[in-house]
């Protein structure tokens, strides 16, 4: 089986351990992939914030780096949920486009989703044993993709303790441009949710997006807050790596 | 109300600032959320009923004319008097006239958003009739001179220790007084303006087309008084507010308390058929309806954003909204606050002075998830965004900068010298690990809150090509 990495703007420029670990994670998991290195971004900042023809722009380069992977495997909701959801209403005046758009949306998947129900493995070999963690549910990856279940049972059946904050499900305030659109909201936002978080006493939090945990590794570190930010690939691998010795 | 929905941003800043609202918004958001939650989990099948009544309303706005004309002649039938405002002043005019002529010295109202976007109270006064609030948390705004902040729970933005001292001021409770002993004064003191009002003025929650039947949900009970002791009843409603048959109403009554309260039922529900008819021992004499189009129409003329009409006032959405509970619905500027307030504000007001509204989100969709009616209220925030950028009322800066970032996004080579040059300045404007640059446009915004990571020596696509990809 061959999949094609989308490793999302933000991991290929700041996080690039998170698309490392989700490529190393992938082959040990028996599956090829590929990098197409004309990816870029898939629009979202322009989408969200009302550019529709600088979004559509951008997302017909995607649907043509795109086109001929039989799957698409990325460590993200966000930028999933744009692909999945979004493409096909942006081409939907466009019948050639739109039927490449709605292709592609069938082909995209997140990562964690991809493991548990494409490749069917929860168990991946990974000891994650005395792992406290909690785990913040992206609003994209929740509401849109559908992500709820597979990154708990997969950081479970590695032996991680998972203990679920209140407003686990609540927005941590990322939004992607929204962030320094309205800081002070986006913020504000971020506090309250990390209220939930610290009081967990967990030492480590993670979640599927790298938009949200930038958001919140960043103001936990303004607060001076011992808590660690790690993406569920990088602990997934990482369990990986332990159990392998 | 004013409209102060151009200041949002000022708006916005103060309430961040202000504990007590933090507070309260706090306690009130959190408790209303829960308490839907578990009625939502109570109900069998809450997504058919969802879907049931955002059909029935979608139906009737579809066919308002119609249903608009039935319900006129339903009322009337029952010698009930239908008047038409097209917009707040016509509707001010309307009341104020009918007060007027029948010799009205004193108004008790219960909760109508739709009197606050007319302002409807200021109008009676300014014609020396008194209108007194008769809904608790309505009480206390018009008491404090304040205004309401949320749909249902119009004062959640004070504390019970702000009210507290409020009633001590203004109405001599103790110091100390708890919130029974509060809630008896009040009582006591709207009882008698009961008694002695010459008119009371309503809301509607649903209006019955077939039947001609006003429908009002409460808990208070103020509304049962407010209906049924003065000789004239003026119920007002916007001209979305109906429904096409009785049979069609039980959907909806359980569907409201659920999504606002949390309750299967609200305490009291009263359908009201008209006035006294002869025979009949109590209730008013006579029964007026008005509609109110104020910007309605225009809202139902536009295919994208005619579904916001189909809100049933709930305040779920307000509920589970994480930016309406850092700042509070006065920050929004106008009537309608939270998602439903930054969708229809600007349908109602127009974009211009509102169109900062529906850039106060993260879109997280938790709001569309709680509709009862199933607005698409993310993707209606969205459309709004799309027009303010198609009429040119966003920053030129930001086009530009969102125009190069396309440009670049569809050319690799570009995006890959032009990202490597950004990721080196940033890696130069680092200091141990974290950006240090409060001057750079968007990242400067960002810093002012939190850090942000020194990005990596190598990208993942330079990784990719020197350790990861395979012959």
């Amino acid at each position: 089986m061959r999949v094609a990495l989308f490793a999302t703007c933000l991991a290929d420029q700041l996080f690039p351990e998170v698309a490392v670990a989700a490529v190393k994670l992938l082959r040990h998991l028996g599956v090829e992939v590929v990098f197409p290195a004309a990816q870029t971004c898939c629009g979202q900042p322009a989408y969200n914030a009302g550019y529709q023809l600088e979004a559509r722009e951008i997302a017909e380069h995607h649907l043509a780096v795109f086109r001929d992977c039989e799957y698409v495997v990325l460590p993200s909701g966000s930028c999933g949920a744009m692909v999945r959801s979004h493409y096909p209403e942006l081409f939907a005046e466009a019948p050639r486009l739109f039927a490449e758009a709605r292709d592609l949306a069938g082909r995209t998947f997140e990562l964690t989703t991809f493991v548990s129900e494409v490749l069917g493995r929860v168990d991946i070999g990974a000891d994650l044993s005395g792992l406290r963690v909690t785990y913040h549910d992206s609003c994209h990856a929740l509401r849109f993709m559908g992500v709820d279940e597979a990154p708990r049972a997969l950081l479970r059946s590695a032996g991680a303790e998972l203990v679920e904050a209140e407003g686990h499900d609540v927005c941590c305030g990322f939004g992607g441009l929204f962030s320094v659109k309205m800081p002070e909201i986006s913020a504000a936002m971020a506090r309250s949710k990390l209220g939930g978080i610290t009081a967990t006493g967990v030492g480590v939090l993670t979640s599927t997006d790298a938009g949200c945990l930038m958001q919140l590794a960043g103001t936990l570190r303004r607060q001076g807050a011992a808590v660690k930010v790690r993406h569920v690939a990088e602990l997934l691998w990482e369990g990986v790596e332990r159990a392998q010795g | 109300m004013e409209v102060t929905t151009q200041n949002f941003k000022n708006n916005v800043g103060k309430a961040l600032q202000d504990e007590q609202l933090q507070l309260a918004m706090q306690r009130a958001t959190a408790a209303f959320a829960g308490k839907r939650q578990s009625a939502v989990a109570g109900f069998a099948d809450f997504e058919a009923l969802r879907s049931y009544c955002a059909a029935v309303k979608a139906h009737t706005l579809a066919y308002l004319d119609h249903y608009l004309e039935q319900l006129t002649a339903s009322v009337e039938a029952l010698g009930g008097t239908v008047h038409f405002a097209a917009d707040g002043a016509e509707a001010v005019r309307i009341v104020t006239a009918l007060a007027e002529a029948k010799g009205v010295r004193k108004v008790v109202k219960s909760k109508s958003m739709l009197s606050e976007e007319i302002h409807l109270n200021e109008a009676l006064e300014a014609k020396d009739i008194t209108a007194l609030e008769t809904d608790l948390g309505e009480y206390i705004l018009q008491i404090d001179g304040d205004v309401p902040s949320h749909i249902i729970g119009p004062a959640i933005h004070k504390t019970k220790e702000q009210v507290t001292r409020l009633f001590h001021d203004k109405l001599g409770t103790p110091e100390d007084a708890d919130i029974p002993t509060l809630t008896a004064a009040a009582r006591r003191l709207l009882r008698e303006h009961f008694l002695t009002a010459d008119m009371g003025i309503s809301g509607v929650n649903f209006a019955v087309a077939r039947s001609g039947t006003v429908v009002l949900v409460e808990n208070e009970g103020n509304i049962r008084f407010t209906t049924s002791l003065p000789r004239i009843h003026l119920a007002m409603m916007g001209l979305e507010k109906i429904i096409p048959r009785l049979e069609d109403l039980p959907a909806f009554l359980s569907l409201l308390p659920r999504s606002a309260t949390g309750q299967k039922a609200s305490s009291y529900v009263s359908l009201i058929t008209g006035s006294r008819r002869p025979g009949e021992p109590e209730g008013p004499e006579e029964f007026h309806l008005l509609i109110v189009d104020n910007g309605r129409s225009a809202v139902l003329a536009d295919p994208k954003l005619r579904d916001s009409l189909r809100c049933i006032r709930c305040g779920a959405c307000l509920n589970s909204c994480p930016v309406y509970q850092q700042i509070g619905g006065h920050a929004y500027g106008w009537v309608y606050s939270g998602p439903i307030g930054a969708v229809l504000d600007p349908g109602l007001l127009g974009l211009e002075p509102t169109v900062s509204l529906p850039q106060a989100s993260s879109l997280c969709g938790a709001c569309g998830e709680v509709c009862p009616v199933k607005i698409p209220l993310p993707e209606l925030l969205l459309e709004h965004r799309r027009r303010a950028v198609e009429r040119g009322l966003s920053r030129k800066s930001e086009k530009l900068a969102v125009g190069a970032f396309a440009f670049l996004a569809s050319r690799p080579g570009l995006w890959d010298v032009n990202t490597r040059i950004g990721r080196y300045g940033a890696r130069l404007l680092s200091r141990e690990g974290y950006l240090a640059g409060g001057w750079l446009p968007l990242l400067g915004a960002w810093l002012r809150e939190r850090d942000f990571p020194e990005p990596a020596r190598r990208s993942f696509r330079e990784v990719w090509r020197r350790e990861l990809a395979e012959p």
